[in-house]
């Protein structure tokens, strides 16, 4: 899984079926200093969360295991908002706001 | 999933039996600006999209879950058609 801040949403009125009545969310995937990193990416949501959390995400085939035992055509799904991250070493405070 | 622009078709006569009568075509994976990003794709198309449009692309293991591509040989399939990108940055 990664973390990653939502930045966006989609509307798509033409998709695969399947994917009808989920939320697709646009996320940048961040550091846990809450700094970019890496590409943005198109993710469905299955915890209510929206624009400006703090979430974290699972690529790959398990994306569509929260949808069991539908199968809908989907790589990427949103399946936590982030309270807090902790970091041991860390000297600045990672709350999340 | 990934947002992409259809920029072309791929024509292939001779291919795995599981991708007869299935659409290829070529994306360029963009950002949510519409700025190009990453490398050409060719994907399966499952909406009828054309050259031009935007499109949600959902590649890996996960392309084969698109509708009418179960057990094809796929790595990348287009799954939706994006009316409208909201960022809020």
């Amino acid at each position: 899984m990664q973390l990653a801040r939502i930045i966006g949403d989609i509307v798509a009125t033409i998709k695969d079926p399947k994917l009808s009545g989920h939320r697709l969310l646009v996320l940048q995937p961040i550091a846990p200093d809450r700094s970019a990193a890496g590409r943005t990416l198109v993710a469905v949501d299955t915890t209510g969360s929206g624009v400006g959390e703090y979430v974290f995400f699972v690529r790959g085939r398990e994306a569509a295991f929260p949808f069991f035992p539908d199968e809908p055509p989907v790589d990427a799904c949103v399946v936590g908002i982030v309270d807090s991250t902790d970091l041991a070493a860390a000297t600045e405070s990672l709350l999340v706001p | 999933m990934l947002l992409a622009k259809i920029v072309g078709t791929v024509v292939a006569t001779r291919k795995d039996e599981r991708l007869v009568s299935s659409k290829l075509l070529v994306v360029r994976p963009m950002d949510p600006s519409g700025k190009p990003e990453g490398h050409y794709l060719v994907a399966v198309d499952t909406v009828n999209a054309g050259v031009g449009e935007t499109v949600l692309i959902v590649s890996g293991s996960s392309a084969r879950m698109a509708s009418g591509l179960k057990d094809c040989p796929i790595d990348a399939a287009i799954v939706g058609v994006v009316d409208q990108i909201e960022v809020k940055d």
